[in-house]
């Protein structure tokens, strides 16, 4: 009787974060689900259960599709420049012989991730400026003036634009990342590889990239959500205009719920947002414990 | 390794650094850009954009500080203290019960606790914002505190539990042979002990909390409880075309966190780390 009491109270020490992450996140969640299924008008407050309606909706919204669209685009070039080319600019840079030149260009390229997205956005907002912006400036001095244009004010370049912005803010972190991975590469294996005459892009291939293949996949797990969680910076720099041609899932959540007053809408955009992110955080716990096992 | 400086081999170190060194410039002209912004006039900005500001002034700055960046940054700084010590306590409670304490049903608990790391803010945003309008909350201080604590539990939980776990379990059973309460072990021992990881937990929340958009956004409206990136939005609408000040406003929210990140790299490159590949 005693132990039970003792283990009990035991509990004690996991409560306050039990009840904090239970009532602020888990809760949310369920809660979100049954929104999704009511019509709710927020001035008169009548709520009204309408089952599937609010996805129903959702698959004849086009700019639902497109903003899914969108997110994917971030993923798809995110995992290009901020997962493959990430590691190879760490494999480059962990090729360097000096120390301080090692630690110093890693330093730098990760400060644009110390800062934050809005600042960043905010600045690159200025950069695709078309009058006092230097991107146009710069074009127009090399001769490439016809190149220079209104970056965030068309539909054929906005989004672009925004996730070039997010792949300067973001690769700095990858990369020091991977620079970790390949600093834990045992010096031996290089060394044994530049004795059987294996070249620097050979080690790469033959060495660093199927050892650090496990971060690789992480770093990738990790990027895809990231993409599909997008917000910040596309608030900042168009706000999903022009013509919605920016909005990403997060966006269209915010305008539809926070702007158009359609809560219910909101919550089943939501629901598709929380479906995938938990999609890809199971496979990435599916791939840790792969991992475990393996080592 | 074995160095042989052919011809071709000196073409692609060559290569190597101009590509290095490019992407350098290209990582920090746009922040030396947006700092010496700060010190221009609305017409030096408007007119060669490369140039430098003739006079260097600390005019925008002061602007900036008083069209609301002082309100902003007060803001931010309290909720980012509050908040991290409220993480890092409530998170380092959990990681010791989990890891020391024999309670009921361990795995089911560890496994609520860091399976909130899996579920993205965007998802719980309208619930949450209905809750908070009902505990009148909503637009206050207390929004902030309570959803940068509850959201970022998970993560610091995982980062401490995982250091505590690898800690020798032979010094706490030392000390509660000495009689020393769970208590008192807590604080004089393990805790101690976890520095390094406190560290990193600490410093991943202050970058975190202090850079933080959407719930920011969402919660708050007023100057009073506005953070900085949100209050940096607010200066850019509210005061039209007077971009240097907000080019000052900017520097002012970036400054912080980048020595931040210069004074602990150590310790956040470890937690990044241990975040993602542990």
């Amino acid at each position: 009787m005693r132990a039970i009491v003792r283990r009990t109270l035991g509990l004690a020490w996991v409560v306050p974060a039990l009840v904090l992450v239970g009532v602020f996140v888990y809760l949310p969640l369920v809660q979100n689900l049954q929104f999704s299924t009511l019509e709710w008008d927020i001035y008169s407050g009548s709520r009204e259960y309408i089952g599937f309606d609010n996805y129903r909706r959702l698959l004849d919204d086009p700019v639902f599709w497109s903003s899914f669209g969108n997110n994917l685009l971030y993923a798809v070039i995110s995992i290009a420049v901020q997962v493959f080319g990430a590691l190879v600019l760490a494999a480059l840079i962990e090729s360097i012989r000096s120390e301080r030149w090692r630690r110093s260009l890693r330093a730098i390229y990760f400060v644009p991730s110390a800062i934050s997205l809005t600042v960043a956005g905010l600045l690159f907002y200025f950069i695709y400026e078309p009058s006092l912006g230097p991107l146009n400036h710069l074009l127009r001095a090399v001769g490439l003036g016809e190149l220079a244009q209104a970056w965030l004010g068309q539909e054929s370049t906005a989004m672009t634009a925004i996730i070039a912005m997010s792949q300067w803010q973001g690769f700095g972190y990858s990369t020091l990342l991977f620079a970790v991975a390949i600093q834990r590469i045992p010096a031996e294996i290089y060394g044994a590889a530049a004795i059987d005459g294996v070249g620097p892009i050979g080690r790469f291939v033959h060495v660093t990239f199927p050892l650090v293949r496990e971060m690789t996949g992480l770093m990738a797990i990790v990027t895809i959500s990231g993409a599909f969680q997008v917000f910040n910076e596309v608030m900042v720099m168009t706000g999903g205009g022009p013509n919605n041609s920016t909005q990403v899932l997060g966006t269209w959540l915010y305008r539809s719920g926070f702007v158009r007053n359609d809560f219910g809408y909101a919550a089943a955009i939501a629901t598709v947002l929380f479906v995938i992110t938990l999609g890809i955080a199971l496979v990435q716990l599916w791939f840790t414990r792969r991992r475990r096992v393996e080592w | 390794m074995v160095s042989r400086l052919s011809f071709l081999g000196v073409i692609v170190r060559v290569f190597m650094w101009a590509f290095l060194l490019g992407l350098a410039v290209v990582v920090l002209y746009p922040l030396l850009w947006m700092l010496v912004n700060g010190f221009k006039t609305n017409a030096e900005l408007f007119g060669d954009p490369f140039a430098l500001p003739v006079d260097w002034s600390f005019d925008n700055y002061r602007k900036a500080w008083n069209r609301g960046v002082s309100d902003y940054l007060t803001t931010s700084v309290l909720v980012t203290v509050t908040s991290t010590i409220a993480t890092v306590f409530v998170s380092a409670w959990a990681a010791y019960g989990l890891t020391r304490v024999r309670i009921p049903m361990n795995r089911t608990v560890t496994a609520l606790i860091l399976g909130g790391l899996m579920l993205a803010p965007t998802v719980a945003l309208v619930p949450l914002v209905k809750m908070f309008q009902a505990m009148g909350l909503y637009n206050s201080f207390w929004a902030l505190l309570i959803l940068y604590t509850a959201f970022r539990i998970p993560f610091t939980t995982f980062l401490i539990r995982a250091y505590m776990i690898d800690l020798p379990r032979e010094v706490d059973e030392a000390a509660e042979m000495d009689g020393a309460g769970r208590w008192t072990a807590f604080w004089r021992i393990t805790l101690p002990m976890c520095k390094p990881i406190i560290t990193s937990t600490v410093l991943l929340h202050i970058l975190f909390t202090w850079n933080e958009y959407l719930f920011a956004m969402v919660f708050t409206s007023g100057s009073g409880v506005q953070t900085l990136p949100v209050g940096l939005t607010s200066l850019m609408s509210k005061h039209g075309t007077d971009f240097p000040v907000v080019f000052a406003g900017m520097v002012i929210a970036a400054v912080p966190v980048v020595l931040l990140f210069f004074l602990g790299q150590r310790y956040i490159v470890r937690g990044l780390a241990d975040g993602i590949g542990k």
